[in-house]
């Protein structure tokens, strides 16, 4: 178990030699500063909106806005964590680094665990900050504050460690490459199942909702995104609420402690794919 | 006693390609065992067993007894992959400290400066691995496997980037840890290599063993070369046993002897009759 810090260091420095670190706070500033532009003049004007009757204009732009900020910070956390895990197993043994380390006495799947814990220590934390940044940002300049603030923060970093543990998984079987492809592939189709909800909730095609609700559960990292979107308006009633649902990039849907529970078993299951398909990879 | 390296019946398939069909080897304690040939034969495969990288097919292979790939085993070896490569950003002292936290060795900065005095890399202790050449990184790497002071090494090809010089190093640290009772299986092509250190010599040819033993074993006769007053004469069928009885029947002939000289075939002319030519 020693070995476990070791390895988290190792991949760490792996990334911050290569500078993703860099690139991806440089990304944040950037989208924090035109998310703070967008508030600024989104709550300058919103005196001079006549909304439509039965919407809480500052309630419907605050959190509209805010999911947005929700989805980016979902986005670049997943960009974060597939760049710290897409080569962590055949990109590194095609390239000679994995096979001085797996000949240590160190099991593969505390190898792999480790990798993932590394990825976990960075991403986590790093959405947490953009979240309450934007929260910050919207709070402060539109007087509009979530209705609850932790839970749909927790869900989001759930999503991101649970796209790092698909990306191990992914790794142990895909080039770096192939592997990076695949996750945001996966990453999009939770995207189109959000919209799709979003369509069906709209339409109130009840099927078209079924639809989106179960690919949501496949790639959980979307469940907990749409509930994470809920989450934030959960005490916003009426016709604010109804619209509201609709939800930027994907619908808000309840999901409950349901898909925190999901998310969990699901993870354990990557894992144990992951673990599985590594013990028995010829290196 | 127990082999630092046992290997009974090893079978290896990847898809149709069998790279092992049923290998027989054992490396002893203290033993420095050279494994020689052509490309694709087996060697590298039969390395990444003995270390746990590859899993076989059929048969086994145990490390001091443990079985290969498991944690026990791999606890008992130091391995120089022959594609390796370390992280770049790490300097010579950090990457061994890595290697010492993951293999659980206690040695500390002693262990550390021992071990790249040994590789000749005193020097570039602080020296960061992409500022090194390939030659430098080849013995830093071989300064990696021995850490933990391992009672087995596994070298797969661990001279291919080194000058004379640095091959020379090499060549005194695998007799300096043979007289340290460390075993070595070393994969080589450099047969002059091979010759020179090793106690004995396996040749694999499609991935089945097909000629062992020490290098002098292997060196197979070639008749015997005698100088008279009448001319060199090389005599085909005769040993070195034969030089005394051929001589005297050669003085009582009248003829005057010079020199003799009992031929045998170099490493190289056995291995070339081994393997048949096959390069690939």
């Amino acid at each position: 178990m020693s070995a476990i810090p070791t390895i988290v260091v190792y991949g760490l420095r792996e990334a911050l030699r290569r500078k993703v670190f860099a690139v991806v706070l440089l990304l944040t500033a950037g989208f924090l500063f035109l998310y703070w532009l967008a508030n600024h003049y989104a709550f300058r004007d919103i005196s001079g909106i006549d909304a439509p009757l039965g919407i809480d204009a500052r309630s419907y732009a605050g959190a509209f806005i805010f999911g947005l900020a929700m989805f980016a910070t979902l986005f670049l956390g997943v960009v974060l964590a597939v760049f710290l895990t897409l080569g962590t197993v055949r990109g590194d043994a095609e390239r000679g680094l994995l096979q001085p380390l797996v000949v240590r006495p160190v099991g593969r799947s505390v190898l792999l665990f480790a990798r993932w814990l590394g990825a976990v220590a960075v991403c986590t934390p790093y959405v947490v900050a953009v979240y309450v940044g934007a929260m910050l940002i919207t709070g402060l300049t539109g007087d509009w504050w979530p209705d609850r603030i932790v839970v749909p923060a927790i869900e989001l970093a759930g999503g991101v460690a649970i796209v790092a543990a698909l990306s191990l998984l992914g790794s142990v079987f895909l080039t770096a490459t192939a592997n990076g492809i695949a996750i945001f592939m996966v990453f999009g189709a939770g995207l189109v199942a959000g919209l799709l909800g979003t369509i069906g909730h709209a339409l109130s095609s009840h099927a078209l909702e079924h639809a989106a609700k179960v690919a949501a559960w496949i790639v959980p990292f979307e469940a907990l995104y749409q509930d994470a979107l809920r989450q934030i308006t959960a005490n916003t009633t009426g016709l604010t609420g109804f619209v509201l649902q609709l939800g930027p990039f994907g619908g808000a849907n309840t999901g409950g402690p349901g898909v925190r529970l999901w998310a969990c078993g699901y993870f354990v299951i990557v894992a144990l794919g992951a673990a599985a398909g590594f013990s028995r990879k010829d290196l | 006693m127990t082999a630092a390296l046992g290997v009974t019946g090893l079978e290896k398939r990847y898809g149709s390609t069998r790279a092992l069909t049923g290998v027989d080897l054992e490396v002893g304690e203290g033993e420095l065992v050279g494994l020689l040939g052509p490309n694709g034969a087996g060697k590298s495969t039969l390395v990444k067993i003995a270390c746990g990288l590859v899993r076989p097919s059929r048969g086994r292979a145990e490390v001091c007894g443990a079985r290969a790939g498991s944690l026990e085993a791999r606890r008992r070896l130091g391995y120089l992959a022959e594609l390796f490569r370390f992280p770049g950003w790490y300097s010579a002292d950090e990457l061994l400290a890595l290697h010492q936290r993951l293999s659980g060795s206690t040695g500390g900065g002693a262990e550390r400066s021992e071990l790249l005095e040994l590789v000749g890399l005193a020097e570039a202790r602080d020296r960061r691995v992409e500022a090194m050449s390939k030659g430098m990184q080849q013995r830093l790497g071989i300064a990696q496997a021995l850490v933990g002071a391992p009672p087995l090494l596994l070298l797969d090809e661990p001279t291919s980037a080194l000058d004379p010089v640095g091959r020379r190093t090499v060549r005194l640290l695998l007799e300096e840890l043979r007289g340290r009772g460390i075993s070595v299986l070393l994969n080589s092509h450099l047969l002059s290599e091979i010759e020179l250190v090793c106690d004995r010599v396996v040749i694999l040819l499609r991935g089945a063993v097909v000629a062992e033993g020490s290098p002098a074993e292997l060196g197979r006769a070639r008749g015997v070369e005698v100088e008279t007053d009448q001319g060199t004469e090389v005599f085909e069928g005769k040993t070195r046993e034969d030089v005394p009885a051929l001589v005297a029947e050669l003085v009582a002939t009248g003829r005057k002897v010079y020199g003799v000289r009992a031929l045998t075939s170099t490493l190289e002319e056995t291995y070339l009759e081994a393997v048949g030519g096959e390069t690939s």
